[in-house]
């Protein structure tokens, strides 16, 4: 056994009102640059639709995320290292551009400089890349925004799968959700896996998957290899880039920028202990179905003192052992099973969870009485179908979702009968197999979800690691040339040269390590 | 051309273009290593790469090892396993040929896709046109010589002139213009352009010739790990 601690995530989609808050907070910190002004770290689509890039759950088309060959060993869906190769110059398994969407600007000049005219001056579309005039602007981010587009294109959705989508195509039927997006740092990463150069990597000591920019040789298959289509290649820079779960405030306790301006406060950060020694056999599970268990049997439990006393012998700091007791993403994961992987079958093992939404129930305004079992709802006749929720987080497995949905609902029916009738309803706890403790934490983790709550974040010990004394006078974030950024306009090499702020302290150089 | 030009073009100007060309390289990866990387406009525009990519880097690497064995093995080695020097000039104008033919077709997609794509155009820098348009028309002085080489096709003295000639700069021995001197133009300018070459070659996108991923190959398992220190981690 080798245990490691990750910083996990969990979004509880039954509070995302769909703001798209942590989108831009995210791209005005880290993508608000030219070259990734297509790229957003974090997005938030409306599901059932084909997404951002296109149909990007589509492995058939992608050939994201790894496969499970006959004897048992898993290999990228791209193929082995031999294949990968074979792809460098020239990668059929990538996205154009086109797929996310070109970035664009409007003609706001022209506003203040038309001159007089019939109909009044408008602004234009004009492209970031090529700068010439679009005709139209064709796909975005957010494109399908509660559920824009004709329902043939959404229906594309391959979490279809196994339902008559007809049937939701009705106005009647129709339903929807939120699925805000981002790098899932996963266990077994495949664009790790694929990148020739070595170039991306998964920190031991947070488990946080970084591409080292100067590593990176612009092969881009990373950008094939990942299955949430999470990597973009920096057609200014030529090379990617990827979601950092804003490493420098977690290595100081905080949230990252998406989690701390939820203003639904639905996104959950906390610590989880993996057996590292593990990850390739829980990531090779023969039926997919499995391999939401398969994740679920390496995490560890922080609890137990043979645990804790391995966990300091690897290495895990005391602070995260702590956090990891605390830890509100184990909670809702292994505690409360309400949270999932988004599409285990890609075999990555996500570190970012999600709790499916509960919606409106389908038969009620029709029948005018509500199916229920038990005191419960029947969630099967939840107007998203719990075979659709299945596809998403669990492959197709509906048995633990509808779990999860039943528990969140025995919340609400508890939660209601104290507060309203003032009476404690326990029934609808042993129906779902939870005591009145669970639920009073369940409503205070989920439902209040104060920020202490949802953040709990172990600072990084970086003394442990290296002298700080070392430190001073470093020139902290530069592009790639340490603190030194030449010292005239001309460069040899053919980059950007940066006046300004952002080159950093140009002259003086203290030996600082990259 | 004048003695004194012709030795500083193919005497001297050899070292000058491989001192910059290693300490370039050196520099740049040193100093500059953001900047290594292949340059690939495949996000901004598939169409005719896939094909045009694929097509040059295949015949351009096949073309680059036969120069390379063709130019630097020794003539009593090859004569010793039997092959005559008429009959290596032979095997280089078809194997020269035949890739040479492949590469342009593929330089020449990537080529017109770089000038007149507007997207892949206005990404470029003035380096990124330049290189292809020198290797564009390197590799057009490359395909000039062909007919010349099969005219002096008996005895194969062309071929024996320019590999002296090569084996005579790598080894720093004097007087390696010299075999030189008496082939055609074409030849001397094919010579002087891909000397060029290699003196622009770290400033360029090039760079990533030397970062040709074959370690990967080698990779134990798929995983890559770091710790703190920067050590790789199981």
């Amino acid at each position: 056994m080798k245990i490691r601690a990750q910083i996990g995530k969990v979004l509880n989609l039954d509070k995302c009102i769909g703001c798209h808050t942590c989108s831009v907070t995210c791209k005005n910190v880290w993508t608000s640059r030219e070259g990734m002004e297509y790229a957003w770290f974090n997005n938030v689509e409306t599901k059932p639709g084909v997404g951002y890039p296109k149909e990007w759950e589509n492995q058939e088309v992608w050939n994201g995320g790894w496969v499970r060959k006959k004897n048992g060993r898993i290999v990228p869906k791209m193929g082995g290292k031999l294949r990968i190769l074979a792809k460098i110059f020239a990668n059929p398994d990538m996205p154009q551009i086109d797929d996310y969407y070109e970035p664009f600007t409007f003609d706001y000049e022209h506003l203040h400089n038309a001159p007089e005219s019939q109909a009044p001056p408008t602004a234009r579309p004009r492209s970031l890349i090529s700068g010439e005039r679009m005709d139209k602007i064709k796909w975005g981010p957010n494109w399908e925004e509660i559920l824009g587009g004709e329902f043939s294109k959404r229906s594309k959705d391959v979490n279809f799968e196994a339902l008559e989508k007809d049937i939701y195509g009705q106005f009647e039927n129709t339903f929807m959700m939120y699925l805000p997006r981002l790098c899932e740092h996963c266990l077994n990463p495949s664009c790790v896996a694929a990148c020739p150069s070595g170039a991306i990597y998964k920190r031991e000591e947070d488990g946080i998957v970084l591409i080292d920019q100067d590593k990176c040789r612009g092969w881009r298959m990373c950008v094939s290899a990942c299955p949430y289509k999470k990597i973009y290649y920096n057609w200014r820079s030529g090379k990617s880039e990827k979601c950092i779960f804003c490493y420098p405030r977690i290595e100081a306790g905080q949230p990252t920028v998406c989690s701390e301006t939820c203003v639904g406060r639905i996104r959950y950060l906390g610590v989880l202990m993996y057996d590292a020694d593990r990850i390739e056999e829980a990531a090779a599970a023969e039926d997919p179905q499995d391999l939401y268990q398969a994740q679920l049997d390496i995490f560890l439990d922080p609890h137990d003192p043979a645990i804790i006393r391995q966990a300091l012998q690897d290495g895990v700091p005391q602070a995260w052992i702590d956090a990891a007791q605390r830890s509100p993403v184990w909670r809702m994961a292994m505690d409360w099973k309400v949270a999932f992987p988004l599409h285990p079958e890609y075999r990555t093992l996500p570190m970012v969870w999600y709790v499916p939404p509960l919606s409106p129930i389908q038969a009620a305004a029709e029948a005018g009485a509500l199916g229920t079992e038990g005191l419960i709802p029947d969630v099967s006749q939840l107007r998203i179908p719990l075979r659709y929720l299945a596809n998403l987080l669990t492959a197709g497995d509906e048995a633990p979702v509808k779990l999860a949905l039943e528990r969140m609902l025995a919340m609400r029916v508890y939660m209601r009968a104290k507060h309203v009738d003032g009476r404690r309803e326990v029934r609808a706890l042993e129906q779902v197999g939870l005591t009145e403790t669970d639920i009073e934490d369940m409503y205070q983790t989920m439902a209040i979800a104060n920020y202490e709550d949802r953040f709990v974040i172990p600072t990084t010990h970086r003394e442990y690691a290296e002298e700080a004394f070392d430190l001073r006078g470093e020139c902290g974030f530069s592009f790639g040339d340490g603190c030194s950024g030449g010292g005239d306009k001309i460069d040899l090499f053919s980059h950007e040269v940066r006046v300004g702020p952002s080159a950093g302290g140009r002259s003086d150089k203290v030996g600082a390590p990259r | 051309m004048g003695d004194w030009l012709h030795i500083l073009v193919f005497g001297y100007y050899p070292y000058f273009a491989a001192t910059v060309f290693l300490a370039g390289s050196l520099i740049r990866f040193d100093r500059e290593q953001y900047t290594w990387r292949s340059g690939s406009s495949q996000l901004l525009r598939r169409r005719q790469l896939i094909m045009g990519s694929v097509l040059f880097h295949i015949g351009i690497l096949f073309l680059f090892l036969g120069h390379l064995v063709g130019l630097l093995t020794p003539k009593e080695i090859y004569h010793a396993f039997g092959l005559s020097s008429g009959a290596k000039q032979m095997l280089a104008i078809v194997a020269g040929g035949v890739f040479g033919i492949v590469c342009f077709i593929g330089l020449t997609m990537l080529l017109h896709r770089r000038l007149f794509d507007p997207r892949i155009r206005k990404t470029s820098s003035a380096m990124d046109i330049a290189i292809l348009a020198i290797l564009w028309l390197q590799l057009v002085l490359g395909l000039a010589t062909v007919p010349f080489s099969w005219a002096h096709r008996e005895g194969g003295e062309i071929m024996v002139a320019l590999s002296l000639w090569a084996q005579k700069i790598v080894t720093f021995q004097d007087g390696a213009a010299d075999y030189v001197a008496d082939v055609h133009w074409v030849y001397q300018l094919h010579i002087f352009l891909g000397l060029t070459i290699f003196l622009i070659f770290p400033f360029s996108r090039l760079v990533h010739i030397w970062s040709a991923p074959v370690g990967y190959l080698g990779r134990r398992g798929y995983q890559v790990v770091r710790t703190r220190e920067g050590r790789r981690a199981a």
